[in-house]
């Protein structure tokens, strides 16, 4: 293998993996040996190799999202060992390496539990209802026609970074998965907080924290105790600081908005 | 006007609820605390007993009374309707292997726990003294004052009220540990210039309020039986 370690020894490990066949029916741990994983894998292509060797048995292979595994589509969603994408702090799943497990290790790998994250199937989950919250106001509207010059807004650095940091949510969970309450506040408050930084997110302000409040409330996602597990989980880091923006962002909206419903 | 009951029913109203009231609570420790600092006065408890006199008859204190009562009411409300909306949230299936212990704390995963400790004493407290005060015959002391001095040195000369009052202190103080800045935290009020002094204030606060606390049943207990 390209770039591996000579000295590196193949790990064999114990699996404890939630398998489930659908929403409709419960699931239940189910235990699991691989053999001679290289500590270069990362945790998903280790999952591979399990998957392999279920299919080779002639077993149903275990269902997990993936897509990009690199770090920055937020598909791969695993709560492994008690911890949202795993034991090593600022990382998703598909960037977790067998080089941060030991050789005899039990790993237990479960879904993300939210009941408005509903388990499509073994470990893959639905998670719609980000898509529904960021369609109830988490855009900007921009004018057409030809594209607008790239410094006609001036906006200071120091805003444009910490919006920045906000928008590198990649929606991926965790903070949910890792929540006592399954709160989705610090992935609503990092959408929230990027676009109420930003002169773009001017127009829809008051409407946009509103309307996503509503549906994340609607979509049965918990309320926030500033416990601080989901910033700890957060593969991209984002910060508590969001969550104070989202709830004075949401308090003086509903103050002074239009909107009598 | 259902834009304010959509307001404070939604998630974030719910903890702005929580927040306001705990903070107004918190305020109410200091001027308690304050007041009852008057025990270790040494004189025989003239000086508590005309407090109390004042305190439990002046017009004004009384309709404080009331508000006090309501913040009570509605931080414990909004606690039981949040948790469990809360709880309802994650779901029937909870993780089988969870280590949220490596991401938290334990007193900010716990503040229902603390605050119910916090309840069962405020509700043995308030029999013990308001109660009482107000609706059991009392002595009177030289000056004419009910004589909740003599109340207050022979309930914590009991050691298992002295170990409650103690215990309620403790829960208390872990409670304001997390409550005090998470409270500043819910009303958006986090700034980086700030929030540092938040949290080292509130540590502060919960720490020397929760001790003042103790030390009146232990200095009894200790020094008066």
């Amino acid at each position: 293998m390209a770039g591996s370690n000579p000295n590196a020894k193949p790990m064999n490990l114990t699996l404890k993996v939630w398998r489930q066949k659908n929403r409709n029916t419960n699931g239940q741990i189910v235990d699991y040996q691989v053999r001679d994983i290289s500590p270069d894998m990362s945790f998903l292509e280790m999952l591979d190799v399990l998957n392999e060797d279920l299919l080779r048995k002639g077993d149903e292979p275990v269902a997990f999202d993936h897509d990009c595994r690199e770090g920055i589509c937020g598909s791969c969603n695993l709560f492994i060992n008690g911890r949202a994408h795993g034991p090593e702090a600022g990382t998703t799943t598909c960037q977790l390496h067998m080089r941060k497990f030991s050789d005899g290790d039990t790993i237990t790998i479960e879904p993300w539990r939210a009941n408005a994250f509903p388990v499509n199937k073994d470990l893959s989950v639905d998670r719609s209802a980000f898509d529904r919250i960021i369609q109830a106001g988490g855009y900007v509207s921009v004018n057409t026609g030809g594209a607008p010059d790239g410094n006609e807004i001036p906006i200071p650095k120091e805003i444009a970074d910490r919006a920045f940091e906000a928008a590198t949510c990649i929606a991926c969970g965790a903070c949910v998965a890792s929540c006592k309450n399954s709160s989705a506040m610090l992935f609503v408050s990092a959408k929230v907080s990027q676009l109420a930084l930003l002169p773009q997110g001017n127009v829809e302000r008051k409407t946009r924290v509103e309307n996503m409040v509503a549906q994340m409330d609607k979509e049965g996602f918990g309320a926030c105790s500033n416990i601080g597990s989901c910033a700890a989980e957060c593969p991209v880091g984002i910060s508590l600081e969001n969550i104070a923006i989202l709830n004075r962002e949401f308090l003086s909206a509903k103050a002074t908005s239009n909107n009598l419903a | 006007m259902s834009w304010i009951n959509n307001t404070l029913s939604s998630s974030i109203g719910r903890k702005i609820i929580m927040a306001i009231t705990g903070l107004f609570l918190c305020s109410f420790l200091v001027v308690h605390l304050i007041g009852n600092f008057q025990l270790f006065k040494g004189d025989g408890g003239l000086a508590f007993n005309t407090y109390s006199h004042f305190m439990s008859t002046n017009p004004m204190i009384r309709v404080a009374e009331i508000i006090l009562v309501a913040g009570f009411a509605f931080h414990i409300y909004e606690a039981v309707v949040l948790t469990r909306r809360n709880q309802a949230a994650r779901g029937n299936q909870k993780y089988v292997v969870s280590h949220i212990e490596q991401n938290s704390d334990w007193k900010s995963r716990n503040m229902g726990i603390l605050g119910s400790v916090i309840l069962v004493f405020l509700i043995v407290h308030l029999y013990n003294f308001y109660y009482r005060y107000h609706y059991e015959p009392l002595p009177f002391d030289s000056q004419n004052n009910k004589n909740l001095y003599a109340v207050v040195m022979t309930s914590f000369q009991t050691w298992w009220y002295v170990a409650l009052y103690v215990l309620a202190q403790i829960a208390l103080c872990y409670h304001l540990l997390h409550g005090f800045a998470s409270g500043f935290q819910t009303l958006g009020l986090n700034h980086r210039k700030y929030t540092p002094v938040i949290k080292a204030v509130g540590y502060a606060f919960s720490i020397i309020v929760c001790a003042g606390f103790a030390a009146m049943p232990l200095y009894f207990f200790i020094f008066k039986s």
